[in-house]
């Protein structure tokens, strides 16, 4: 597979858009692994590197998970195309500032990515949309013990997979959902979730992650401690408190329109005549607006097949995939014309909003 | 007499000697007067003795220049990156390790997979080699029956660990 057909296909969280996962769109797992007895990628000379690269990408690659899937040292990427894999969720930003010796595996579904020389020898990661960590998880594990047989894995039995940051140590393992909370938003009840997730040991992110901001109400939820505590321990820990957090996602978005349901719909409104009517829209706007929407097909304000139209432009409204589309560079400005353009004519077809479910 | 504790960080007289409990560990630390200022031990409103503890590793004097063997890393590295520079550095660095882990991680053990596979292999590897060595220090030292026992191990190992990595290929 080539980069520009994987970039032309639909990116795995595009698509499904099960009612189920309505407030987690995505769960995603990784494991940290590293090879035995070699020098990590942060300190290991640039030929080692390579070599490092070549030997993990040639075992990665072959792999039946990735067949017909796309395999390329980074230096062979250009920065257009990393900017898209990064808003796809499959590489990292810091992947993309390698500056050389750096990897990354693809597989042609685009649910299993596998990064080579980024902090670890091996960034396993397995993405779906949805509420799906016993999926995700099984086909993690699969991956996992699949690569064991071509790699001998620094492994310690007291501390588990020996990984370049000790915080990653015992089972290299971050799992995470990124969820939809508009209400808790709305209610000004975040800061409070916050606070109670990370009592848990618990990280709660932006959507790219740290330092990302949470445009569109995305929050991204991860495990932060590796060690002492099995794989499956984590991900039931990790789940439990999530699925709390849907709760009071719902529970918030009940009380809202109980309380006042007239901002809330005048907010929906109001974001869907922009989105139909607007000629300059950043990226961080077109989010808010989206998020909206997208509540209000949770809502049954718009037609249910909506929410996989909403999920779509989440991505395709961030900057690597408006100038993908446009084929070409463009300043900040010219980006969100197009990005105004292409989110009037989607909106254009979308039926006007029905507020009748609203009880009063 | 026994000579006076020495500071952990500078190698002067120690007059403060310190005790903390974290996680039903101690850890003990002496420091001379002035240290103990600029370090805030001093200052009640908290300070972590990971943190000194690890200042005071640093130090050539009392724990000598800690640095992997394997790859040339050093605590001063660790220090600055947060990183370490190969699987072998956590060997090395167990000392300065062990009490940022209490507070880094819900335990300080490993409860989760196994790489049985890659373990097992390298179980295998390990037996072959030393049952080669074995035999060619037979072989050399002309104990012919003891080389003929090793050879007969080595092909029962061999056999024994082919019919098995075959079947799990098949899964």
């Amino acid at each position: 597979m080539k980069i520009n057909e994987l970039i032309a296909s639909p990116s795995e969280l595009t698509d499904a858009a099960a009612s189920k996962g309505a407030v987690v769109l995505m769960t995603r797992i990784r494991l940290a692994r590293n090879l035995a007895a070699e020098p990590f990628p942060g300190w290991a000379k640039d030929a080692r590197k390579r070599e490092i690269r070549d030997r993990c990408m040639q075992a990665v690659a072959a792999l039946p998970q990735m067949k017909r899937g796309l395999a390329l040292p980074v230096e062979n990427l250009d920065e257009l195309q990393k900017q898209i894999l990064v808003e796809r969720h499959l590489i990292s930003r810091e992947l993309c500032h390698a500056k050389s010796g750096s990897g990354v595996v693809i597989s042609k579904d685009q649910t299993c990515v596998v990064m080579v020389n980024e902090e670890d020898h091996l960034r396993i990661q397995v993405l779906r949309a949805g509420f799906q960590f016993k999926k995700v998880w099984a086909t993690i594990n699969q991956l996992d013990t699949d690569l064991e047989e071509h790699i001998d894995y620094a492994f310690s039995p007291k501390l588990g997979y020996l990984s370049a940051c000790p915080t990653n140590l015992g089972t290299g393992i971050r799992a995470s959902a990124m969820m939809h909370l508009p209400a808790l938003v709305i209610s000004s009840q975040m800061d409070k979730v916050v606070r109670a997730v990370n009592q848990l040991g618990m990280a709660v992110r932006g959507l790219f992650g740290e330092g990302s901001d949470a445009s569109g109400s995305i929050f991204q939820i991860s495990n932060q401690t590796t060690l002492g505590e099995s794989e499956e321990g984590i991900i039931r820990h990790l789940h439990g408190v999530l699925s709390t957090i849907v709760d009071q996602e719902l529970n918030a978005r009940e009380k809202l329109l109980e309380t006042d349901p007239n901002k809330l719909f005048d907010k929906i409104g109001r974001a869907f005549g922009i989105l139909q009517n607007g000629w300059l829209l950043n990226s961080g706007e077109a989010m808010n607006l989206l998020s909206l929407i997208r509540l209000g097909v949770d809502l049954g304000i718009f037609a249910d097949t909506q929410r996989a139209v909403v999920d779509r432009l989440f991505i395709e409204c961030q900057p690597g995939h408006i100038q993908h589309a446009a084929q070409g560079a463009f300043e900040p400005a010219q980006r969100d014309v197009l990005r105004a353009g292409r989110l009037r004519a989607e909106f254009a077809k979308l039926a006007a909003p029905d507020f009748t479910p609203a009880p009063k | 007499m026994a000579n006076p504790l020495k500071c952990d960080l500078c190698a002067k007289p120690a007059t403060v000697h310190l005790t903390q409990i974290v996680n039903s560990k101690i850890h003990k630390i002496d420091l001379c007067e002035a240290c103990a200022q600029a370090k805030g031990v001093t200052d009640p409103s908290g300070f972590s003795l990971a943190d000194l503890l690890l200042k005071a590793s640093l130090n050539p004097e009392p724990a000598g220049d800690v640095r992997c063997e394997s790859c040339g890393f050093t605590a001063q590295d660790f220090k600055k990156t947060g990183r370490f520079g190969c699987p072998a550095c956590y060997q090395h660095f167990h000392g300065l390790l062990d009490p940022l882990l209490d507070t880094m991680h819900k335990g300080s053990e490993h409860t989760g997979k196994i790489p049985l596979r890659a373990l097992a292999r390298k179980t295998l590897c390990e037996r072959l080699n030393r049952l080669e060595t074995d035999l060619n220090q037979a072989i050399k030292a002309e104990r012919f029956e003891d080389a003929a026992r090793f050879r007969d191990e080595i092909n029962q190992v061999k056999s024994s660990a082919g019919p098995k990595s075959g079947a799990s290929h098949e899964n």
